[in-house]
């Protein structure tokens, strides 16, 4: 197998390289003529587009998130990331740290509270990159309802500011409003396979 | 083997995947036309996501810069494509992923397939991708006695409907909503019978329908968006969550991708991201988007494999004005302002990729010959042009291609010869004034052009000729 | 101002009415029109047929034809359209540098007629008189090719006695696309039913666009159906006076 796969390497970029033809293989210049970043943040304008996008957003302290999580919440089992803080999950959710929970555990939750790592004002775009308070991708996949926490500072105009603050070689998940589909008829409607509730919740910088 | 045969640039091999009709365009494109239901659904359909669409990309102050930096990036792209795949490889693999380099379907199928074995199930679970359909990954899998399960919503009708796609974002347009209820309720195992046709229940039906499944298939196919050559980034952009499904619950995850999907920088993103939801869906941004460099230790699949697929695509890159067809990012916002895909659906194109970008890429994949039909399938309106977020210049690819039909013809044809008798004429103006004067005898096939032979008699079908007027222009001009 | 009329093949055999409208308006208006008669066709049918390489001769004729002249004018978007974007092609394809930069230079001249009228001649007020109400098709090749925007709206305003109604869905194709009317008659015939539907929705008497290509299948189907509403061309309103 290895030998076949080495060949039709080569057998590839053999034919590539015959369609070219002699090539330059410096860069060629692009014209990036389009908004670049470091835009102004309009904080509405992201409470906007997550509402738009059927999300619904807090705005609120600190120390007030665990009144949302109550609000939201209450009541039930939640799955939280090895370290979400503490002080933002009320007396009044079940809350259980995911240490290598199993795919069907983590389905049984009913909600999952996690911090962002970047969000996006004009496109209504919270991305997650599996950091200590973010949690691994299936976390915030399974549970029907998913809390995220967003620090005002962690906010972006638009998503040539969210590249630059991103790593790649961490797993991303860009996340714009509850899972949705436009597969009948071509119009949206909210609920498919991922959480089908989304709660942003909007918190001063430290 | 010599190196000369091992660097021609081939097209797709016959009797694998679905890049062939079996019929010509016109011919299939008579059968959707007479189905009124169909062209009501594609109707409605076309026109919600041109509106859709329409708004957010006037939200967008600097969409036509965007456009030049798309079609920029991905003409650069084409130019350094063997350098930026090895570059890809070389990322993938440093991320502790598997990189393989499938020449044709055939070779991508028996891949896939033996990675699939591997892992000893007998189930896969699929994201949508057009790259799996175009080598008929579904059939080479059952063979193989490997149940793959689609779990895009409209795949899912497709697939349970045993119907064939018709939309390169959206396969299962020509169905609404009602229909799809009929499928549900017929196909879908353990479905409540009480099933309404709201989108919403829809929705759910297939939330329910496909958790398990979900939850309990070891190994995942998908296709790839973008791939980023410098960091080995892999890009899928998707909306209802089966996607994240699929690249995060297996322990295997295998990504079929067209080696034009590459981009060179992690930067370039910035471009397709905002090009793509607002061209495809017509959303601001896709609810998910999933990015991973190889293996993340503890999270998702640990097992990453990345299929490298040609499949003609060496053939397209030959041809110096045909290449741009391998820009497309899969949006199809052609396809929906298409006034011929909304009427004839995407079933006529025979072709997995349907409507204007595929009248121009299949043909070029298989060779023009083999789908020869195509480019023809067309009035050269331009709206597909002017919608296209990387500016392909889609109606100069189709009178190319006709172009290079008409060169493939080895005889003349009554149309070569009229064609050639016309230029002549029309290079000879006593001629052509003398050819004029005759044109006044089609008076006697009357405005309904009785006796008219084909391809003219086509004309009077659904429409009268013009009355030849008593003097030409420049009779009235000589006179003056 | 010397104008060249590029009469375009299918006005001067079929609808010479637009193309003798287009004179007497450029007259009316204090040009000199020339009609350089060794003209024939632009070749557009050939290219956009498969067959640029018998367009050749046709795109050398058209470029000795016009070279001479500082301002052509066709009433047709899609001639002007095959003028600036296909000349050049079909001579580099064929080899010709030197035609292809001649046909370049042809092709900066050249102005359909609303081009013509608003930037070129700078007016928008002609001094017609058209009393019809009338629906305006952009022609895709007009709309999307040339771009002409509005120039013919601006020019259709001010005809007096003029009632202009929209065209609901206007920016849709009529169906025509050269012989796509005949290899795809079914789709084609299809696209024209929805345009007859939205020109009738209009009530106007009169639908009008700048190419004669579409106005003849516009119109013959039309006819066909018996609908009573008329095709003219763009030029023949312009022309019109209270006098004729």
């Amino acid at each position: 197998m290895v030998g076949r796969t080495v060949n039709s390497r080569e057998l590839i970029l053999g034919r590539l390289r015959a369609a070219i033809g002699p090539t330059t293989t410096t860069p060629a210049e692009v014209p990036r003529d389009y908004r670049p970043a470091g835009g102004d943040v309009d904080l509405d304008v992201l409470v906007h587009r997550l509402t738009d996008y059927r999300a619904t957003v807090h705005r609120c302290s600190d120390a007030e998130v665990a009144k949302v999580v109550d609000e939201v919440l209450g009541g039930q089992r939640v799955v939280v990331p090895p370290r979400v803080p503490g002080h933002w999950l009320p007396a009044t959710v079940a809350a259980v740290t995911d240490e290598n929970l199993t795919a069907e555990q983590i389905a049984a939750f009913d909600g999952v509270v996690t911090a962002a790592a970047v969000a996006i004002a004009e496109t209504g775009t919270v991305v997650l990159d599996a950091a200590p308070d973010q949690g691994r991708r299936v976390i915030t996949l399974l549970p029907d309802v998913h809390i995220c926490v967003l620090r005002t500072d962690q906010v972006v105009a638009g998503a040539p500011d969210a590249i630059a603050r991103l790593d790649p070689n961490r797993p991303l998940t860009w996340i714009s409003g509850p899972s949705a589909t436009s597969d009948i008829e071509l119009n949206r409607v909210e609920g498919v396979h991922g959480p089908r509730r989304l709660h942003v919740v909007i918190v001063p910088r430290p | 083997m010599t190196s000369t045969f091992l660097g021609m640039p081939t097209t797709a091999p016959r009797g694998v995947g679905h890049l062939r009709g079996d019929q010509s365009f016109p011919a299939a494109a008579r059968r959707a036309l007479a189905d009124s239901q169909l062209r009501r659904n594609l109707g409605h359909a076309t026109a919600t996501i041109r509106a859709k669409s329409a708004a957010v990309i006037a939200e967008a102050p600097d969409w036509q810069q965007l456009r030049d930096a798309g079609a920029a990036i991905k003409a650069d792209v084409m130019a350094r494509l063997p350098e930026l795949l090895e570059q890809l490889e070389a990322a993938v693999t440093a991320a502790g992923g598997t990189v393989h380099w499938a020449a044709d379907a055939v070779e991508a199928n028996r891949i896939v397939t033996e990675l699939v074995a591997a892992t000893g199930s007998d189930r896969v679970i699929k994201v949508k991708s057009m790259a799996t359909q175009e080598i008929g990954l579904n059939e080479a899998l059952e063979a193989a006695g490997i149940t793959p399960v689609e779990t895009d919503l409209a795949e899912l009708i497709v697939q349970l409907g045993d119907d064939r796609p018709s939309h390169i974002l959206v396969p299962a347009i020509h169905r609404n909503r009602a229909e799809i209820r009929e499928i549900f309720l017929r196909e879908m195992p353990g479905v409540d019978p009480a099933l309404t046709d709201d989108p919403v229940a829809l929705a759910a039906a297939a939330r329910r329908y496909l958790r398990q499944t979900f939850l309990h298939t070891p190994v995942a196919v998908s296709g790839a968006n973008f791939a980023v050559a410098e960091t080995g980034t892999l890009v899928v952009v998707e909306s209802e969550g089966n996607g994240r499904m699929c690249l995060t619950l297996p322990e295997t995850l295998i990504t079929v991708m067209g080696v034009e999907k590459v981009v060179p920088t992690w930067r370039d993103l910035e471009v397709f991201l905002q090009l793509l939801p607002r061209a495809s869906t017509g959303e601001r941004m896709n609810p998910y988007t999933s990015m991973w460099t190889g293996v993340s230790p503890g999270d998702g699949p640990q097992q990453v494999h990345l299929v490298l697929l040609d499949n003609g695509r060496s053939a397209v890159l030959a041809d110096e004005v045909g290449r741009q067809a391998l820009h497309c990012i899969r949006c199809s916002a052609c396809l929906n302002v298409c006034p011929v895909y909304e009427r004839t659906g995407g079933h006529a194109y025979g072709s997995v990729y349907p409507g204007p970008i595929g009248a121009v890429l299949s043909p070029q994949l298989t060779g023009v010959e083999e789908n020869a039909s195509l480019p023809y399938a067309s009035s050269l309106c331009g709206a597909c042009y002017d919608a296209c977020p990387v500016k392909i210049n889609i109606p100069e690819l189709l009178v190319h291609l006709r172009a290079a039909h008409v060169t493939a013809q080895r005889r003349p044809t009554t149309e070569s010869i009229a064609m050639a008798a016309a230029a002549y004429t029309m290079d000879h103006p006593a001629l052509y004034a003398a050819a004029q004067r005759a044109a006044r005898l089609t008076r006697l096939a009357g405005r309904r052009g009785r006796g008219l032979p084909p391809p003219l008699s086509g004309w009077t079908i659904g429409r009268d000729l013009p009355q030849p007027p008593p003097q030409t222009f420049r009779e009235w001009w000589a006179e003056r | 101002m010397r104008i060249a009329l590029f009469v375009t093949c299918l006005a001067d055999t079929l609808f010479p009415e637009a193309a003798k409208a287009t004179v007497r308006l450029l007259e009316r208006l204090g040009h000199q029109v020339v009609f350089p008669e060794e003209q024939t066709c632009c070749g557009q049918m050939h290219v956009n047929t498969g067959y640029p390489d018998d367009a050749l001769r046709l795109v050398r004729r058209h470029v000795r034809t016009f070279a001479p002249y500082d301002v052509v004018v066709a009433p047709s978007g899609s001639c002007v359209g095959s003028v600036r974007h296909q000349h050049a092609m079909v001579a580099r394809r064929a080899g010709d540098e030197r035609l292809a930069s001649l046909a370049e230079e042809v092709a900066r001249h050249t102005y359909e007629l609303s081009e013509l009228l608003v930037d070129v001649l700078g007016v928008t007020d002609v001094g017609a008189y058209y009393p019809h109400r009338t629906t305006y098709h952009p022609t895709c090749h007009s709309l999307r090719m040339i771009r002409v925007g509005d120039r013919p709206l601006r020019l259709l305003r001010e005809v007096r006695g003029l009632d202009l109604v929209e065209l609901p869905q206007a920016e849709q194709c009529c169906g025509f696309g050269g012989t796509f009317a005949v290899k795809n008659a079914d789709t084609s015939t299809a696209m024209l039913a929805d345009k007859m539907r939205h020109v009738l929705a209009t009530g106007a008497d009169v639908c009008t666009a700048g190419d004669a290509s579409c106005l003849m299948h516009i119109g013959g189907g039309l006819s066909r159906l018996r609908a009573g509403v008329r095709t003219v061309h763009l030029a023949e309103i312009l022309a019109s006076t209270e006098a004729s």
